[in-house]
């Protein structure tokens, strides 16, 4: 299992595309491919840009499929950002 | 160029203004102003730094101001961004609490900067502030990597007592909206390229469904819904073309629509050639909606587009 505390890389408003990019490429793929569960801990996040949140996981659901989902847990987000990460989860598939 | 400040100009009532900019000579900024009083829009404002930053000062002329509001203009610091001397003498204040003076942002750790301390700045509970730096920071975003400007975004704010009310401008010198997204599309006219940047899941980046790994068309899309939903004004400029999103009285019932000619606008071609992108928008406090709810309604009508999109790619059977 890997935890990934976001908040460390984004401050309390997570809006930073690049950063997304590191923790998507640098921690979240290599760990899903050791099969490896992940939790991205949202503590301390006050917001998020919805482009943020793309930026940080849309590219898996596209390479990896919808499936991957399951081996995410998006760990204490706030309401708002729960509602984000539920319409990139969304549109990513209905896309698909 | 040539620009002239009136008595008057913010969302509501922009359209003369913009038709009054006179974008011929662009190597000089001659900027002119009503003689008794100046209230205008901080989009009017990034607009002019927009202009101007580019220009050596020796090419920018600004007539001596005489209206009793010009110390606001020094204030928002026009006069320190376009590297020339107004004149105008002001005692400095803190300014917590009333607005954001004019800033330049070239790259994303600017950005995260400036939207951590804008927030004190303007003293803005948390359920205000969420919308805000979300708004911001989406527009802001889509000039860092589609403008193609070395002089990035301009921007600045206001709070405004009154109407309880900031209100927001932001401004680029960049390609412009229907260069970028003719990268994927073939916007045939300025408002045509508006359009499509306003609408969900459209962006210069891929025509693919689910975008790319940066870019869904969706952050001029979010904020014309919130604009909507909260019944703020928003307008967009780029090219020789704007699109105003009106107000909608209290009362009348919420609607957000994928098309945004579908909303209560106006819009208008063949205005002065703004080469880049204007963004304003105006944020009342005032309001009820919780940005939370918010995501729900842009999120079902999102959604909803991207569904309707995928399927009319959908093989159809034949009958024979």
């Amino acid at each position: 299992m890997t935890r990934i505390t976001l908040q460390d890389k984004t401050g309390p408003f997570a809006e930073n595309k690049d950063i997304a990019r590191d923790i998507r490429v640098k921690m979240i793929l290599p760990a899903l491919s050791e099969q490896e569960e992940v939790i991205l801990d949202f503590e301390g996040i006050e917001g998020a840009t919805q482009s943020f949140i793309h930026a940080l996981i849309s590219d898996i659901i596209r390479k990896k499929g919808p499936e991957t989902l399951d081996r995410i847990v998006f760990k204490n987000c706030n309401g708002t950002v729960q509602k984000i990460i539920s319409t990139v989860t969304e549109y990513m598939q209905e896309s698909g | 160029m040539k620009i002239h400040l009136p008595n008057s100009a913010f969302i509501g009532n922009i359209d003369p203004f913009l038709r009054s900019f006179d974008s011929r000579e662009p190597d000089r900024l001659e900027i002119t102003a009503n003689k008794k009083w100046i209230s205008v829009h901080p989009l009017v404002l990034s607009m002019i730094a927009a202009l101007g930053i580019g220009l050596q000062p020796q090419n920018i002329y600004c007539e001596r101001l005489e209206a009793r509001s010009k110390h606001y203009l020094e204030r928002m610091g026009l006069f320190r961004m376009l590297r020339i001397s107004s004149g105008i003498r002001i005692t400095e204040h803190e300014p917590a609490g009333r607005f954001i003076p004019i800033s330049k942002i070239t790259t994303s750790e600017e950005l995260t900067r400036f939207i951590t301390e804008m927030v004190p700045l303007l003293h803005l509970e948390p359920k205000h502030a969420e919308p805000l730096r979300y708004i911001i920071s989406e527009l802001a975003r889509n000039v860092l990597e589609h403008a193609d400007s070395e002089k990035g975004a301009i921007i600045c704010a206001q709070y405004y007592k009154k109407s309880n009310t900031i209100r927001i401008g932001i401004a680029d010198t960049g390609v412009g909206i229907r260069k970028t997204i003719n990268n994927a599309y073939d916007a045939k006219t300025d408002l045509d390229a508006i359009r499509l940047a306003l609408t969900p899941g459209i962006t210069g980046t891929t025509r693919m469904g689910g975008g790319t790994e940066f870019n869904v068309g969706a952050g001029l899309f979010f904020i014309r819904s919130i604009a909507e939903a909260n019944r703020d004004f928003f307008m967009i400029y780029s090219g020789d073309a704007f699109y105003k999103l009106l107000k909608k009285r209290q009362g009348t019932r919420q609607h957000l629509f994928a098309d945004p000619l579908r909303n209560k606008h106006s819009s208008e071609e063949h205005l002065p050639h703004w080469q880049g992108t204007v963004v304003g928008i105006d944020i009342s406090l005032d309001t009820n909606e919780e940005f939370s709810n918010l995501l729900d309604l842009i999120k079902d009508i999102f959604v909803k587009t991207i569904r309707e999109r995928k399927k009319k790619t959908f093989r159809r059977p034949r009958f024979a």
